[in-house]
């Protein structure tokens, strides 16, 4: 989006807010402990970030944002979460030291680096010198696909994307070998918790005994 | 199971999830000219039988789509990407060269929109049963997510 360059001055305050945004879901789930609500404030975090891709004009980017981040990695969270407790360990007072030091000095590090860093959407700048334009203008001629990125994923870049569909697959073998198929488990877990009544009524006969005991 | 009071939550789910399935396959078959491809749609079918399983229960969405399917889905998608590669193979070009898929002059584009929509589809069947796979490993853990449980 050049409307930064041109003083758009819309653009400009859509990106603060956006960013404000993100800022202040972060700082949030930094201090939460309610694991439920982190979740939540991170699927939000994807979405917002999402939104932000779409004005800095990424949009497949944000597609893909929106789908994994928002959607896939919140049901997965959601479903880790089920299995760990809802809330997160009160850490100490000094064990947040060495890490808020990390952070302070990665951060004005970055805000160093962004002085050196080249107007959003400038030509000149090398992104948009090297081989982006070479794709830009080949592709039609060697594709006939009207999308550059499709064509490049697909076509110049065939083979990372197989790469990268192997590890999906291997991301899901990997997790299906860990904790089981799903099926098995599930079985397990509902003989168990038909179990429980069972369990219930046995302790409740238990603490009848104490009673008559007593 | 939660029959009482999630009535409004399943009765939009029902409407939504055919949508949803719709969207997918737009962004599947759509990916050659705007954004998305095989990767956003596999999430998004994948994403619509987790919303079924969230509403309907884990158990009913395995007998829908059984978790033998999503493993089998998830290797049938790289084995038909890789097949592609080893289809231009035979055919006397590069690995994944789709101009030789049809043995084309350099000016069609026949092969390309083939193998590319082929190569798409795969990462669309792994990505899917690969995130449905990943889904059930951690859902079928739980049983019945009961409403004290939030």
């Amino acid at each position: 989006m050049t409307g930064v360059l041109e003083g758009d001055i819309g653009i400009a305050l859509v990106n603060i807010l956006l960013l404000a945004v993100l800022f202040v879901v972060a700082i949030s789930i930094a201090r939460l402990r309610n694991l439920f609500a982190i979740v939540m404030l991170s699927g939000i975090y994807s979405l917002v970030s999402a939104t932000w891709y779409v004005v800095v004009d990424a949009v497949d980017v944000a597609f893909t944002e929106a789908a994994v981040g928002a959607g896939m990695s919140t049901v997965v969270l959601l479903g880790a979460m089920l299995l760990t407790s809802r809330t997160a360990k009160p850490d100490k007072k000094f064990a947040r030291l060495g890490p808020l030091l990390v952070v302070i000095a990665t951060g004005v590090m970055l805000i160093y680096a962004t002085v050196d860093l080249p107007a959003l959407g400038d030509p000149n700048s090398p992104v948009n010198q090297g081989v982006g334009l070479t794709y830009m203008q080949i592709n039609w001629a060697d594709t006939g696909i009207p999308n550059v990125v499709t064509s490049v994923l697909a076509s110049y870049r065939g083979f990372d994307t197989l790469g990268e569909t192997t590890v999906v697959f291997l991301a899901g073998l990997a997790v299906a070998l860990l904790l089981g198929f799903g099926e098995r488990s599930l079985a397990e877990s509902i003989k168990r918790e038909g179990k429980l009544p069972g369990s219930n009524g046995k302790s409740a006969s238990e603490t009848g005994k104490e009673e008559d005991a007593s | 199971m939660n029959s009482d009071h999630h009535v409004i939550l399943r009765v939009v789910s029902k409407m939504l999830i055919p949508i949803i399935m719709m969207f997918a396959f737009y962004t599947q078959f759509h990916g050659d000219f705007g954004p998305g491809g095989g990767f956003q749609a596999g999430v998004i079918v994948a994403v619509a039988v987790i919303l079924y399983a969230l509403v309907a229960g884990v158990p009913a969405a395995m007998r829908a789509v059984p978790p033998a399917f999503t493993r089998s889905l998830a290797a049938i998608g790289v084995m038909i990407y890789a097949g592609v590669g080893y289809w231009a193979l035979f055919k006397g070009g590069h690995f994944l060269e789709y101009q030789a898929l049809f043995n084309e002059p350099p000016g069609e584009h026949h092969g390309q929109h083939i193998g590319i929509m082929l190569i798409e589809l795969g990462v669309l069947c792994g990505v899917s049963g690969a995130m449905l796979t990943i889904f059930y490993a951690f859902a079928g853990r739980v049983a019945e997510i009961r409403d004290k449980d939030w």
